[in-house]
């Protein structure tokens, strides 16, 4: 198990992660179904706007999955910031994993560790996590 | 009459990994009922103290069933209907 990402795709969501602090910010990395490869970057709004907890719209996340379907992609990270904690998945992050297949990325960008940052990558299944580790290439 | 329903990764343990079942039912309650019967442990997954659960997002065609009267959203021969958990947390 480990995650081969893009140096594109980091640089991307840490500057998404930015741009959007203190909420948290989200999102996903498509791929052709069955890849496992990370290849297509699509930021996802945080309709909770909150610093402690982030979700995709009910609409946005039916076209998201349509999309994926209607391209014979799949979800391959799912993505979201920590601004004020480490990049490691909470409780509730834990508790709301729906996605065995996925890579859950979490970033962080708290003021502790500024102006270095996280990117960690973990597999959370039936309330498990497994971290894996991250390959950034390109 | 027949309601497409299409089952998320994460709950395809419950239909033999099948993608998308068959169900029956006039309202989503009923549909929810009769995959139960079909799937046990479906129903448990979807609803908590007999109601759907929060992190539980159900569309019928394109709309949220929270739009629709939720458990009591009529289903008409031919909808379909789609399950995805949230993609949310902390």
């Amino acid at each position: 198990m480990s995650l081969e990402i893009s140096r594109e795709f980091v640089d991307a969501i840490l500057e998404q992660s930015r741009a959007e602090y203190p909420d948290e910010c989200c999102g996903v990395i498509l791929g052709p179904a069955g890849s496992g490869k990370a290849l297509r970057h699509k930021p996802m709004i945080n309709a909770a706007h909150s610093p402690t907890f982030y979700e995709f719209d009910p609409k946005d996340l039916l076209a998201l999955y349509r999309e994926a379907d209607d391209n014979d992609e799949e979800i391959v990270i799912i993505y979201h910031s920590h601004t004020e904690t480490e990049a490691y998945p909470s409780r509730t992050d834990i508790a709301y994993a729906g996605e065995p297949g996925a890579h859950y990325v979490l970033v962080s960008t708290r003021k502790e560790i500024a102006p270095s940052t996280e990117f960690r990558s973990f597999r959370i299944i039936d309330g498990v996590v497994t971290e894996e580790p991250v390959t950034i290439v390109g | 009459m027949s309601i497409e329903v299409r089952i998320p990764t994460i709950l395809r343990p419950y239909t033999k990994d099948q993608k998308s079942v068959e169900a029956e039912g006039a309202t989503l309650s009923a549909v929810i009922t009769n995959l139960d019967s079909n799937y046990a442990g479906l129903g448990e997954r979807l609803l908590e103290n007999g109601a759907l659960r929060r992190f539980i997002n159900v569309y019928i065609n394109d709309e949220d069933v929270r739009f629709l009267g939720g458990l009591e959203a009529q289903i008409k021969d031919g909808d379909s209907i789609t399950i995805l958990p949230a993609v949310a947390g902390g």
